[in-house]
């Protein structure tokens, strides 16, 4: 047994001519399209105008400082964070709901993710914005707070939350992110539920497991691992729909921008440099995502 | 030694939509007692001892478990399931857990059981079982026989007064059912009460007390094993009995 030689290795996959000309034809279009705009429009790249937008150099602190873009960036990742925790806590409960015994709790969840999906999420986000920010603020009093004290005021709150004066205009669009992604992710939760065998219910309850314990030890655990990629998926939704908060004056990165694309008439360059942020959060995030996946999928594999 | 029986089941009705799945069925099982069910396919043997335990919900008639009446849709009925052990022909085994964790889930969380103690109660079940080398491992790393054999211990962890078997070896191989049955055996001898469905001729004669066939959601015949199988009072029950030889 010890004689025998190691593996020989295995041909490794390389590019063909066929790939490089086909990668060749592709950096064609690309390269015509751009001459094409050059050539037709007349446009005055000005990148670092658009640069100083991200950060800039503060004269009387004498050092760097956020500006604009770099603020609403950092305030759509709070977005997607706290937005992230609370879509999944929605919609884990809703998509339990969906699947209980009781009719009522059935039918609630039912409506919610009914509404929400037939309606255009811009529709939405106006009636709930105008419903939340004009009615349920005031009278739960979170409009008088005051964001001089020291409990609002503090490098805590403002890693967490950004500027305490805009924590309400924060609020109201986390509020409405999360619900309406909650929909999407109440459905997947749903499914993944109903995939999880009814002989592991039966077994839970055979052995005499509380409605609870059966929930939390048997059937989310091995509902989890199935809805991971769909859940993934949504939650990076959830950050690229994060830019339609902006119509309701949520100062993110989308907001801003406009702002910037505004004032400066860099157009372009802010669009294409607001597009890349995006899209590297959106990596990262996918990212993280796959590695837990595969994390999941090692014990799976053990499992099965 | 005539106390109460630990199982009493009077005019018993169950339907599936419009299906009469179970008609007016009476049986008592008394402690110690082991009862083989045997019938065709379709006869409705599962769903009466699923009743029992209530994991299918019954429209007319009574169960009482260990004098406690059980009703569908009742407050409680997590306590009597405790009582209540099942083993399933499809072995059931929670699948994201190793077979330790499996043993210990119950005891931890129905008896407030301490981590260790559970352990420890848990290992001693495996051994009787025979397999307390694969503690660590997961259910799919498991042969059918060892898994079922598992799923007995997990179900004896809750220590319960009666268990249930839903034709726990027909879903094995040949050379895997001598294990369990051996098992199911043992624990026979150690005075469990039992309820078998199953056609284990072999493992009825040695075991059971009393053979009870059902067909059609009735119970036709109930008599002592020999007799049974050696002379079958019932044109239906002869008819299956000769089908099940034939194999
Ligand atoms: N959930 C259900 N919904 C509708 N009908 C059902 C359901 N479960 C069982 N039945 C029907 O009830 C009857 C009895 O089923 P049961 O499973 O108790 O039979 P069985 O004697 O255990 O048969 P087998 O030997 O095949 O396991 C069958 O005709 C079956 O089709
Ligand atoms: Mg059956």
């Amino acid at each position: 047994m010890d004689s025998r030689p190691p593996p020989p290795p295995l041909p490794k996959r390389r590019l063909t001519a066929l790939d490089w000309l086909l990668f060749g034809l592709v950096a064609l279009g690309i390269g015509l399209v751009v001459w094409r705009v050059n050539a037709v429009l007349v446009y005055d790249w000005n990148w670092p105008r658009v640069f100083g937008f991200v950060a800039r150099f503060d004269e009387e602190r004498g050092q760097w400082v956020a500006n604009l873009l770099l603020q609403g960036l950092l305030t759509t990742i709070r977005l997607a964070f706290w937005g992230t925790i609370l879509a999944a806590l929605i919609g884990l409960v809703m998509g339990w709901w969906r699947t209980c015994d009781s009719l009522a709790l059935r039918i609630i969840s039912r409506t919610y993710v009914e509404l929400i999906r037939n309606i255009p999420p811009l529709v939405f986000i106006f009636i709930f914005y105008f419903f939340i920010a004009s009615q349920i603020f005031p009278a739960i009093g979170l409009e008088t707070i005051n964001t001089k004290s020291p409990w609002v005021d503090n490098t805590a709150f403002r890693i967490a939350f950004g500027d305490p004066a805009l924590f309400t205009n924060f609020l109201s669009g986390l509020i409405c992110l999360a619900l309406f992604e909650a929909a999407y992710i109440t459905e997947i939760v749903r499914a993944g539920i109903q995939s999880v065998p009814k002989g592991q219910w039966e077994a839970g309850r055979a052995i005499g497991l509380s409605p609870t314990s059966l929930l939390r030890d048997i059937i989310f655990p091995q509902a989890l691992r199935k809805i991971l990629p769909p859940l993934a998926g949504q939650f990076i939704t959830l950050i690229k729909d994060s830019a339609i908060i902006s119509l309701i004056s949520v100062q993110e990165l989308t907001f801003l921008a406009t702002e910037v694309a505004a004032s400066t008439t860099k157009v372009f360059e802010t669009w294409i440099l607001v597009g890349g942020m995006y899209f590297a959060l959106c990596y990262l995030f996918a990212f993280i995502f796959a590695r837990l996946e595969r994390r999941a999928g090692r014990s799976a594999r053990q499992e099965t | 030694m005539s106390e109460t029986p630990l199982v009493e089941i009077t005019g018993l009705c169950k339907w599936f939509g419009e299906f009469s799945a179970l008609w007016d069925i009476n049986l008592s099982v008394m402690r110690g007692e082991k009862v083989v069910i045997c019938g065709p396919s379709g006869s409705g043997k599962s769903t009466l001892i699923r009743c029992i335990n209530q994991l299918e919900e019954h429209q007319k008639g009574s169960i009482r478990v260990d004098g406690q009446e059980v009703r569908p849709g009742m407050k409680g009925i997590e306590k009597i399931r405790r009582e209540v052990g099942m083993v399933f022909q499809s072995f059931n085994l929670f699948a994201h857990m190793s077979v330790l964790d499996n043993l210990t889930l119950g005891p931890v969380r129905n008896r407030g059981m301490a981590p260790a103690e559970a352990r420890e109660l848990a290992m001693s079940y495996l051994e009787k079982v025979r397999i307390a080398e694969q503690a660590a491992k997961y259910p799919a790393q498991l042969s059918g026989g060892q898994q079922q054999r598992v799923a007995i211990a997990r179900a004896l962890c809750m220590q319960p007064k009666l268990m249930l078997f839903d034709e726990p070896t027909s879903a094995l191989d040949p050379e895997m059912i001598a294990g369990v049955l051996e098992v199911m055996e043992g624990l026979a001898r150690d005075g469990m009460t039992m309820i078998v469905v199953t056609h284990e001729m072999g493992f009825a004669r040695r075991v059971a007390d009393r053979v009870v066939f059902m067909d059609k959601g009735e119970i036709v015949e109930t008599a002592p094993p020999e007799a049974f199988f050696g002379a079958p009072r019932t044109a239906r029950a002869a008819e299956f009995l000769s089908q099940l030889l034939a194999h």
